[in-house]
């Protein structure tokens, strides 16, 4: 069963600007799923209108089978949402917070009280459950909006950008407890800037570019697609002038940096060898990109290339 | 009843709850400042300058005034509340939490307009009570004073959803209490008698629906109105009708709320 089938949607906003043409995506029930794009591509209008938010121009929406249009209160029931921004009443405590969600959702008090306490225990809210929320640092304030997305139960969460200006531990964490509630059976789609996020949690992908997918699949297809990938080398010297690497391409060189691209399977044998031979001396190595990022890049850079010429 | 009907019963609870919280947690900005003008008002203009003035419309000049003074308290706050509760959810973007829940546009509506009409209600109880200190304060027609009183807080909490939704910045949530609100109400009857105006200006004063909430209102307490009752609950619920069909329409449009 699908969780989300989108087909044709179009949004046009008052000042004439198309933010989607025509876009088609499906989501599998219980998949983890991301949805890419550079911003302004339309990731946030579509996740506006599958929750709400923004008013299609075209196209339907199904969630779990139902029509957004004509059943939109059955589907809302289904949906939890963790918005881009922080949009809770910041005088209100995060235990208010998630109680009155609940009440949004026809949840009777004692029983949002129940889930309130558990998903504030979950996310490591609970001791600031009684102060105001504006007090919380960002990373709290991010994982307040998860628990309140949460504790309607919905099948489908969606979160827009949701790690978006969290430390490396809290990313961590939230990484975690989304792969957690996905394994109990919710499906998950997300937005990020983070492309090392999705292709550590997501199983599938779909990249937007100026208002329509452009590509769609699981994500071990895509990065099989992948015929490059980058190297930044710090050398001991600063090379005199950037170095001729047969078979190899080199991609900037400032300094004592140098960065290269290459086939991907290709072996770096022949890499080290030229290096050596030019007296250059690698001090160390790591991954420009991670494979999803060079593949996004790709694909975002040659779209553009061919509408410049 | 279907599951979300039920879901919108719950759903109002909540949001009236939400909004009683809100105005309690600020209950020295919402509930006694107005308090504190209406007692200005009764000694300066009841007591001092009421004395002097002898009798309007066979009461004391104390005893005309104060049901205007209760029922501009009323107005105010039932408008204030709503159009600084609507707007800041809408300004933080707390409302989206309202959108995004399967909660029908009328719901939305109710709660917001039930949360001013405690707090309008919760004002005017405290004027009351405040009235007592310079008047011996007795109702005439209990059922007929409820009835104006909630139906105009109704209406007023209405008219705070309805700016609320068209405003973009502060500015906007100020300019229709302050250069048509209060000007209506002064000009409503609350400290004189429609009849001693000349004729021109007691006829254009008709064409102001406030008139027949505070007259309305003061038939009940005191028995005697520059209009019928039966025109004021007319003038009421018309408006009421007007401007909630108004209002649930710019909901359901998304007008100012949804792109």
């Amino acid at each position: 069963m699908k969780a989300l089938e989108i087909t044709g949607l179009k949004k046009t906003y008052d000042n004439d600007h198309v933010a989607l043409d025509g876009v088609d995506l499906s989501v599998d029930k219980g998949d983890f799923f991301a949805l890419l794009g550079p911003n302004g591509a339309g990731k946030s209008t579509t996740i506006g209108i599958i929750s709400s938010l923004v008013n299609a121009t075209e196209g339907t929406v199904r969630i779990q089978g139902l029509d957004l249009k004509s059943q939109r209160n059955q589907c809302k029931l289904l949906i939890g949402l963790v918005p881009q921004e922080f949009n809770f009443n910041v005088f209100e405590t995060p235990l208010n917070i998630l109680v009155t969600q609940a009440g949004y959702y026809g949840i009777p008090k004692s029983v949002a009280q129940e889930r309130a306490e558990r998903y504030l225990k979950l996310l490591e809210l609970w001791e600031k459950r009684d102060r105001p929320a504006r007090e919380m640092s960002g990373g709290m304030k991010r994982r307040l909006m998860i628990a309140r997305a949460l504790v309607h139960q919905p099948e489908i969460l969606i979160l827009d950008e949701p790690t978006a200006g969290v430390d490396i531990e809290i990313r961590r964490s939230m990484w975690e407890f989304l792969e957690e509630i996905n394994k109990n059976g919710t499906t998950i789609i997300l937005t990020t800037h983070y492309l090392e996020e999705a292709e550590t949690l997501c199983r599938n992908v779909a990249i937007i570019d100026d208002g329509k997918i452009v590509e769609q699949g699981a994500v071990s297809d895509l990065l099989s697609r992948s015929k490059f990938q980058s190297f930044v080398f710090d050398l001991k010297q600063p090379p005199e002038q950037p170095p001729v690497l047969e078979g190899f391409k080199v991609t900037h060189c400032e300094g004592s940096r140098l960065d290269v691209e290459m086939p991907l399977g290709d072996s770096m044998n022949s890499l080290f060898e030229q290096l050596s031979s030019q007296g250059l001396e690698v001090v160390s190595m790591r991954n420009k990109s991670n494979r999803l990022e060079e593949f996004f890049l790709r694909l975002v850079s040659s779209k553009d290339q061919q509408e410049a010429s | 009843m279907d599951s979300i009907a039920a879901v919108n019963v719950v759903a109002f609870k909540t949001i009236v709850t939400k909004e009683i919280r809100r105005f309690m947690r600020i209950w020295v900005q919402t509930i006694v400042p107005p308090a504190v003008s209406a007692l200005l008002y009764m000694m300066i203009f009841g007591t001092l300058i009421g004395s002097r003035v002898g009798e309007m419309d066979g009461h004391r000049y104390i005893d005309f005034i104060v049901p205007g003074i209760i029922m501009m308290a009323v107005i105010t706050n039932s408008y204030s509340n709503s159009v600084s509760s609507f707007f800041g959810a809408k300004f933080q973007h707390h409302l989206e939490e309202l959108l995004i829940a399967p909660v029908h546009n009328f719901v939305i509506l109710a709660g917001f307009v039930a949360g001013g009409v405690c707090r309008g209600l919760m004002v005017g109880a405290l004027v009351a009570a405040v009235s007592m200190f310079f008047t011996k304060l007795s109702i005439e027609n209990p059922l007929i004073t409820l009835l104006v009183v909630v139906l105009t807080s109704t209406l007023f909490s209405i008219a705070g959803v309805i700016n609320s939704v068209f405003a973009k910045g502060f500015d906007d949530i100020s300019i229709i209490p302050n250069f048509v609100l209060t000007p209506l109400t002064y000009l409503g009857g609350i400290f004189y008698s429609v009849k001693l105006l000349p004729d021109f200006w007691e006829g254009l004063s008709f064409i102001n629906p406030v008139l027949y909430m505070i007259n309305g209102f003061r038939f009940g307490i005191l028995g005697t109105s520059d209009i019928s009752i039966g025109w004021s609950f007319t003038v009421i619920l018309s408006f009421i009708v007007i401007l909630a069909s108004v209002a649930l329409y710019l909901l359901n449009k998304g007008v100012g709320i949804k792109s």
